[in-house]
């Protein structure tokens, strides 16, 4: 395998609706951006792409990568669809990364969207439950939300999470998106405003909970060579790891936790692993990401982290998965301040505010979860805070993470059936 | 019933009603029996050939092993292993809202069935609720055949015919 280096991305605003726009063109708007950042950069120099969406069912139009494809000018060079449920946009990314490793490409676009506004709220409810097995969970109510509100009372059970903890992260999300033009759902939210908005499942509220979206993003990955002649800051993409998980919940097994490097096997003497309160793909994804980028200690050795917070709920579940605390501290992990960012005024009070930002977008829960799209999403704000260019990408330079070395990205699909963690870098 | 001619729901953008709806023949195959199980009052999980290990859904292949399963009857009470109170759903369900989602833990089985659960106070829904089996007298072989209601915490000593 050689280096792999992300030499452009670009995003389109995330909003319920683009009903002025088919996805063609929302993903033309964030390639042309994403073109205009690399001035030295020429389109002979794709050698093919990676297209990902979601579902067919919202876009109403099989091989939609293939209309994409051709309206970008790109046909006659190698594409290709990749689709896995909420990781579809992560997948993607990791795709185009092995074509260039390879060395079957040196530049590979990675484009994703969805438009999830043809429909109602629930009936795309629907669409997304048709992602959970359709002879056994889907008929019982199938709803994402409830699967998620069954795995956090799990959580809350057998570590004591409290509800108050998960509304902090939804504090943390909606604010941070204030600094964040393209995000969809901006808003200073307390803890208490959080809890009072409408019950969804227990213990679940609208505010704890993304919403649904139509966007669109493009990130541009090189090799070596490549990069070194068209981009003035490249990012290196040091780590990739995936895992998986099966898609029945309740199939799950209750056995040992899978160790990261700063763990023993002592820690966790009597939890059973991963049950319904914790992803093991998630784990799977983590270890495998931090092998190959050289992590031994997570906690101490990324400046940010984009993760995938479709739910507040998950986004503690996720910092036990990627070791940025024990499993069972996410909690207490949140509530301390470190996924907070630095110097901001949230109305909490934070002990370690800022030590380890998460989700400083705003993540999916302010940003939107236009699902295709989301996973690219992340690698293009990872991307923009490596260089340093947040300010002249966001218009304003709130978000950026000072002296920011190393970032990581986390893509989730279903109730963990799916996920991806790639760790980027500064060079 | 669908309105003939198009519905223009916008005019900038042309924005139409557009519908959609498919019929499936669609086959449980090698989990035919848990479905017919369930139209007979049974609750029927997977047990492996080589290892043991039980599943409390089919899967007809043991997912540790890799070995061939053989059916095997799960008890007719469990505990709920967690929950959730929905009270928004997919379009498909949202007329039967509130409705409670339980993942049932069953002795002798190492993993979990997803049911709902039925009759339960506000407020008596909690984890390690002991709960029952109860089964539609009239099969739809849909999965929601069968569900959950708290068991009775007293029963008799000799159950009645
Ligand atoms: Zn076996």
């Amino acid at each position: 395998m050689r280096p792999v280096y992300m030499i452009s991305g670009g995003i389109t605003k995330f909003a319920k609706a683009h009903p002025d726009k088919d996805f063609r063109v929302m993903v033309k708007d964030a390639y042309d951006y994403t073109l205009r950042d690399v001035p030295r950069f020429s389109k002979s120099m794709i050698d093919g792409a990676v297209g990902s969406y979601f579902s067919d069912h919202f876009t109403r139009q099989l091989k939609a990568a293939s209309m994409v494809q051709d309206y970008l000018g790109l046909c006659p060079k190698p594409s290709k669809r990749i689709e896995g449920g909420g990781a579809t946009g992560g997948l993607c990314f990791q795709s185009a990364w092995e074509a260039v490793a390879s060395g079957r490409m040196n530049c590979c676009v990675a484009f994703g969207f969805e438009t999830m506004s043809r429909v109602n709220t629930w009936k795309g409810n629907e669409f997304i439950a048709l992602a959970s097995d359709t002879n056994f969970d889907f008929p019982v109510g199938g709803f994402y939300s409830g699967y998620y509100a069954m795995m956090v009372q799990r959580h809350m059970h057998e570590f004591g999470t409290t509800v108050e903890q998960m509304a902090m992260v939804s504090v943390k999300n909606h604010a941070n998106a204030l600094y964040n033009p393209y995000a969809q759902k901006a808003k200073r939210l307390t803890i208490k405003q959080v809890r009072e908005s409408p019950m969804v499942a227990t213990p679940l509220t609208m505010e704890d909970i993304c919403t649904m979206s139509d966007g669109a993003a493009v990130c541009v990955l090189a090799s070596e060579e490549v990069a070194g002649k068209v981009c003035d800051r490249p990012v290196k993409i040091t780590g990739v790891g995936s895992g998986s998980d099966a898609m029945r919940m309740a199939d799950r097994p209750h056995g040992r936790v899978i160790l990261l490097p700063h763990e023993q096997e002592r820690d966790y003497a009597h939890l059973k692993y991963p049950g319904v309160h914790s992803f093991r793909g998630g784990r799977m994804a983590a270890k495998l990401a931090y092998q190959m980028a050289g992590i031994r200690k997570p906690g101490e050795e990324l400046s940010f982290v984009e993760l995938h917070d479709a739910y507040t709920s998950s986004e503690i579940q996720t910092y036990e998965d990627l070791g940025f605390c024990r499993y069972g501290e996410g909690g207490r992990f949140v509530e301390s301040g470190i996924p907070f960012m630095p110097g901001l005024d949230y109305g909490l009070e934070l002990p370690k505010q800022g030590r380890l930002p998460v989700n400083p977008s705003g993540g999916l829960l302010a940003c939107g979860h236009p699902v295709g799209a989301t996973g690219l999403m992340q690698a293009v704000f990872a991307f923009w805070q490596l260089q340093g260019t947040i300010g002249k990408h966001l218009g304003n330079d709130t978000l950026q993470v000072k002296h920011a070395k190393r970032g990581l990205i986390h893509s989730h699909a279903g109730t963990g059936t799916y996920i991806t963690v790639s760790i980027l870098e500064a060079v | 019933m669908e309105p003939k001619g198009t519905v223009v729901l916008g005019v900038d953008p042309l924005i139409i009603h557009d519908h959609y709806e498919i019929d499936y023949r669609h086959s449980y195959a090698e989990d035919s029996p848990f479905f017919i199980g369930l139209s007979k009052g049974k609750l029927l999980g997977s047990r492996c050939t080589a290892c043991r290990y039980t599943f409390a859904t089919p899967r007809s292949h043991c997912m540790e092993c890799g070995a061939p399963t053989a059916w095997h009857e799960l008890p007719l009470t469990g505990r709920v292993h967690t929950f959730t109170t929905c009270h928004y759903g997919g379009e498909a369900f949202l007329k039967e809202t509130p409705f409670t989602l339980i993942l049932v833990e069953f002795d002798g089985a190492d993993t979990l069935f997803l049911s709902r659960l039925k009759g339960v106070e506000p407020g008596g829904l909690r984890i390690g609720l002991p709960v029952a089996a109860r089964f539609a007298k009239t099969p739809s072989f849909k999965v929601t055949d069968v569900w959950f209601e708290p068991a009775d915490p007293h029963p008799p000593l000799h159950p009645r015919p």
